[in-house]
């Protein structure tokens, strides 16, 4: 692969889309895993569906559309939850169907033949293009930028947000700004792993890193290297073999994350009978 | 319009804590009913009251985080929402994710993350002190580094005692801060309240009648109306009545009332 990699173009984008990906899906992985919000973002995730269908349906690019649907999705769910009166996941379950059923309508009224959009449900990574790589370059400096920028409001906020409110922080910013970086990251994801597959891609590095460290910081740090590792695995595998990278990358990751678990409950069980057995003695 | 003139506030600024009228409703739920309640300037007042009282409703409404239907609050004659730093707040223990990836210190340093956005906002090594310091104050200094996760139920209620003074407020809330801890760590803690009561105002909301009543000044029983609060007295067909059980009350002298512990019985 490594020569092949010097030869042909795609595989240069596949690799640094893969690596931009891995940087978004760090960061914004482990605040959805740790603020709870892995449903919000497939929620955000299957809505952008509807976008994709209405870039072929008007002529323009559909991630553009994507990500026009995302950050309206974002912003929805995010303005009926703060209002209350309504549970959080009928408003995610409902936006999650509607995209879904829209963007199936838009595909439906394209005229002409069907568009190819499995790669938008299942990822394409081996088709990514230079705008496509510009648009996620842009994306992933933004969401980095604002994690960073941050830092220390993002922890107050997430560890306990009533008293960031409290102290006189302005939630409600961070809520939305959550919520649109969410959406962004949605969009990267979108030519790796696709709409239906991202949540395995957002939360598995995220998971794995809170098994093995224990604060904020190196569990982003982490995910950003774990996401790396299979992102660039799976595509290797994908290439290899001739088969569906976004599929490849996923199945990889899922697998990673439960052998960490299974090896993780071993290492606590052997722990714990040492202990045990210390303590008899 | 209708031409009706807001009524003046009847509050004093000087007060600590003023509430007046206070109704509250979730949804078509009233919560709270004309509530008023007033707390002098290093007063400590207990509130008491069963469950689903609105004992929380009312610090969160002080805290500005429910919108009342009517009535008037003010803190140091400021309106809820305006209080920023005036108020140090320690929520119920079951409220917060044990798990989250935070150390004991970062936690107190929360307290003193600025309120504005600032791009590239860093704590001082003061900033760390300072944090540091509170620990030490609250007893728990040696535990710095450690992630939450792995303190006690008593360890961790100092920890947020410690974030709530963070913010050097003029009064203190706590929302049940004994609640899943063991009998040596209350005593730790009421200790503690009672220190902290000599520099700030202290409203405490508790179940635990024994412990809050030897050591108030004030105490107020909640139970969706104000049912007695300070000079009317407060006797024991009152608690009977907010509790639905016998509840022996035994004078102690002047400000203090004591509540001898009882065992909870069906109400006739």
């Amino acid at each position: 692969m490594i020569d092949a990699l010097f030869e042909y173009q795609f595989l240069q984008n596949a690799l640094i889309c893969s690596v931009l990906a891995s940087v978004v899906c760090g960061l914004i992985g482990v605040i959805i895993v740790e603020k709870k919000l892995v449903m919000l973002s497939g929620g955000i995730a299957h809505t952008s569906y509807g976008g994709v269908g209405l870039g072929y349906l008007a002529g323009f690019e559909p991630i553009i559309g994507a990500f026009l649907f995302s950050v309206l999705a974002a912003f929805g769910i995010g303005a009926i939850n703060r209002r209350g009166g309504t549970r959080s996941d009928v408003v995610i379950g409902l936006f999650w169907s509607l995209g879904m059923a829209l963007g199936t309508l838009f595909i439906a009224l394209t005229p002409g033949y069907p568009p190819e959009i499995t790669s938008y449900l299942f990822g394409s990574i081996l088709s990514v293009t230079t705008t496509d790589l510009w648009l996620t370059t842009v994306f992933t400096a933004v969401v980095l930028l604002v994690i960073v920028m941050l830092f220390n409001h993002w922890k107050a906020y997430l560890f306990d947000e009533e008293f960031a409110a409290i102290i006189g922080m302005r939630t409600a910013v961070l809520d939305y700004l959550l919520l649109v970086l969410v959406a962004l990251t949605v969009v990267v994801l979108i030519r790796v792993a696709g709409i239906i597959l991202v949540l395995a891609l957002l939360t598995a590095p995220a998971a794995i890193a809170g098994m093995l460290f224990p604060r904020l910081k190196q569990r982003m740090a982490a995910a950003v290297a774990i996401g790396c590792v299979l992102c660039v695995a799976g595509l290797w595998i994908s290439y290899s073999l001739d088969i569906a990278s976004g599929a490849c990358i996923v199945i990889l990751s899922v697998s990673c994350y439960f052998a960490c678990r299974a090896a993780r409950a071993a290492y606590l069980r052997r722990k714990r009978k040492k202990a045990g057995r210390r303590a008899e003695v | 319009m209708n031409g009706r003139r807001p009524q003046p506030s009847l509050c004093d600024a000087q007060e600590a804590l003023c509430v007046e009228n206070l109704t509250v409703y979730y949804g078509q739920t009233p919560a709270l009913e004309n509530v008023s309640l007033r707390v002098r300037d290093r007063q400590y007042l207990g509130i008491i009251g069963p469950n689903g009282g609105g004992k929380t409703t009312l610090l969160r409404a002080i805290l500005n985080l429910v919108l009342p239907a009517s009535g008037t609050i003010r803190v140091y004659g400021k309106k809820p929402g305006e209080t920023g730093g005036l108020i140090g707040y320690v929520p119920q223990y079951a409220g917060l994710d044990r798990a989250f990836p935070i150390t004991v210190r970062e936690v107190v340093l929360t307290g003193l993350t600025k309120r504005t956005l600032t791009p590239f906002y860093r704590f001082t090594p003061a900033d760390r002190d300072t944090a540091d310091a509170l620990l030490e104050k609250v007893k728990i200094g040696a535990l710095a580094r450690r992630q939450i996760a792995s303190l006690s139920g008593g360890e961790f209620q100092k920890m947020l005692i410690a974030r709530a003074l963070a913010v050097r407020p003029r009064l203190l809330l706590l929302d049940e801060p004994t609640a899943n801890v063991d009998p040596s760590s209350c005593d730790q803690i009421y200790t503690l309240i009672e220190e902290l009561n000599a520099k700030m105002t202290v409203v405490l909301v508790t179940h635990d009648l024994f412990a809050v009543s030897s050591q108030v000044q004030k105490i107020a029983c909640l139970n969706r109306n104000l049912v007695y609060h300070d000079e009317t007295g407060l006797d024991e067909d009152t608690l009977h009545r907010l509790y639905g059980c016998p509840v022996d009350l035994i004078a102690h002298g002047v400000p203090h009332r004591v509540l001898r512990e009882h065992e909870r019985e069906d109400t006739p």
